[in-house]
């Protein structure tokens, strides 16, 4: 157990799957404007990775690594080379699946969530989760929390920067760094509050 | 030459400067931080992005006119996939060391948000050439701003350019440090902000 929360500490604060790894900037820039969007746009992305981590470590597990085909009798087939494509393709079809469910069983958060669930199939940080996941050899379980806990992570920081942004209408920044250069800057400073957290072990 | 009049060259050096993917679309940002740390790894990613998206934006304009509207994203998505496979698997063979350190990012340029970006605006209304030099462009702006970023990550954070080293061991010994912030994530933050407000100081163009 101290293992999964030492994983999932590891993914949300220390590791931030935006802020030390740069996944899924694009959204968080041009969503970042408004909180109640950024916070829509944090759970959907919580909600994706969270199954999709699992789905595409099923896949890779059984599938595509070497050796892994060896329940059809394949045992000498590596399929790895093709992890990308397939993990696209399965993110693709995941997000549609879920947003055709929410819309079926929860029409309140279909419409909360309603036009950034389709967005979500091109975010990096989904793709980047599916291929950390691989690279670092999780197990099944690992896979879950790992990418609930990036999920939480981006979560984390696409909401402050929208509280932060909102604060900013009432300072005076000079022009030509209004919009995209005071962002990146402030997500250069949150990011170096983030990294306070480096070192801790649970 | 006949085949640059004036309408392609424009198409060409737009995104160099008065629309750069970057800066001014704001496309394409999450693989351009994390190979900034050194030179190096910024140039052989920007070869890579180039040539996938000079390639994609061709093919898929090729084929702009049987491609179903209903399933445009599909198919371009399968078209870029492959091709950055393809750049994958030859980086593996070739440059083997680059992309053990290039890690996940080559495979990241799928959902870098340009390349499905100019396939959608771009290669999908204007013809394979304009297209071809659309995305070439579009590839270089966004080169051209990595490659900046990995320049002052490099000169800061370690003292060398492209692994020479140029600041003397005079300076160290007189007692300059390098910058450890540089290396880590948010001197590309801060550095990407400053460049950002340098070229719209440069470009005259403001966001509201």
């Amino acid at each position: 157990m101290e293992h999964y929360i030492s994983l999932i500490t590891k993914a949300i604060f220390v590791e931030n799957i935006l802020l030390a790894y740069f996944l899924g900037m694009c959204s968080f820039l041009a969503i970042s404007k408004k909180v109640n969007t950024s916070i829509g746009l944090g759970f959907a992305v919580t909600f994706v990775l969270t199954i999709t981590a699992p789905a595409n470590w099923a896949i890779n597990h059984y599938f595509l690594k070497k050796g892994a085909l060896e329940w059809a009798g394949f045992p000498d087939v590596d399929l790895s080379f093709l992890d990308v494509i397939v993990f696209i393709a399965v993110i693709a079809a995941l997000v549609q699946l879920v947003e055709m469910i929410i819309d079926r069983f929860s029409q309140t958060l279909y419409i909360n969530l309603g036009i950034f669930l389709p967005l979500i199939a091109v975010n990096c940080s989904i793709l980047g989760g599916s291929i950390f996941l691989v690279e670092r050899d999780y197990t099944f379980i690992e896979s879950t929390v790992f990418g609930f806990g990036s999920g939480l992570g981006w979560f984390l920081a696409i909401a402050s920067m929208a509280s932060i942004r909102y604060r900013l209408r009432y300072s005076n920044v000079p022009i030509k760094l209004r919009g995209l250069g005071i962002t990146m800057l402030l997500t250069g400073l949150i990011s170096m509050a983030f990294m306070a957290f480096s070192g801790i072990d649970l | 030459m006949a085949l640059l009049n004036k309408k392609s060259k424009a198409v060409l050096s737009d995104p160099l400067m008065n629309n750069n993917p970057i800066t001014l679309q704001v496309l394409g940002i999450c693989s351009a931080l994390a190979v900034t740390i050194r030179m190096d790894t910024a140039i052989v990613m920007t070869l890579a992005v180039v040539v996938v998206m000079s390639i994609s934006n061709t093919v898929i304009s090729l084929l702009r006119n049987y491609i179903p509207g209903k399933v445009r994203i599909i198919v371009q998505l399968s078209i870029i996939a492959s091709l950055v496979i393809l750049t994958d698997q030859f980086l593996k063979a070739y440059m083997y060391d680059m992309s053990k350190q290039l890690t996940v990012f080559v495979a990241l340029i799928i959902t870098n948000c340009i390349v499905m970006g100019r396939a959608e605006a771009f290669a999908m209304q204007n013809g394979p050439w304009r297209s071809f030099l659309d995305g070439l462009g579009n590839a270089l702006g966004y080169g051209m701003i990595l490659i900046g970023v990995a320049f002052f990550r490099e000169l800061l954070g370690s003292g060398t350019i492209y692994n020479f080293q140029v600041i003397p061991d005079s300076f160290y010994s007189a007692g300059y440090e390098n910058m450890g912030l540089m290396v880590l994530s948010p001197g590309a933050f801060i550095i990407l902000g400053l460049i950002v407000w340098v070229h719209r100081i440069a470009a005259k163009i403001e966001e509201d």
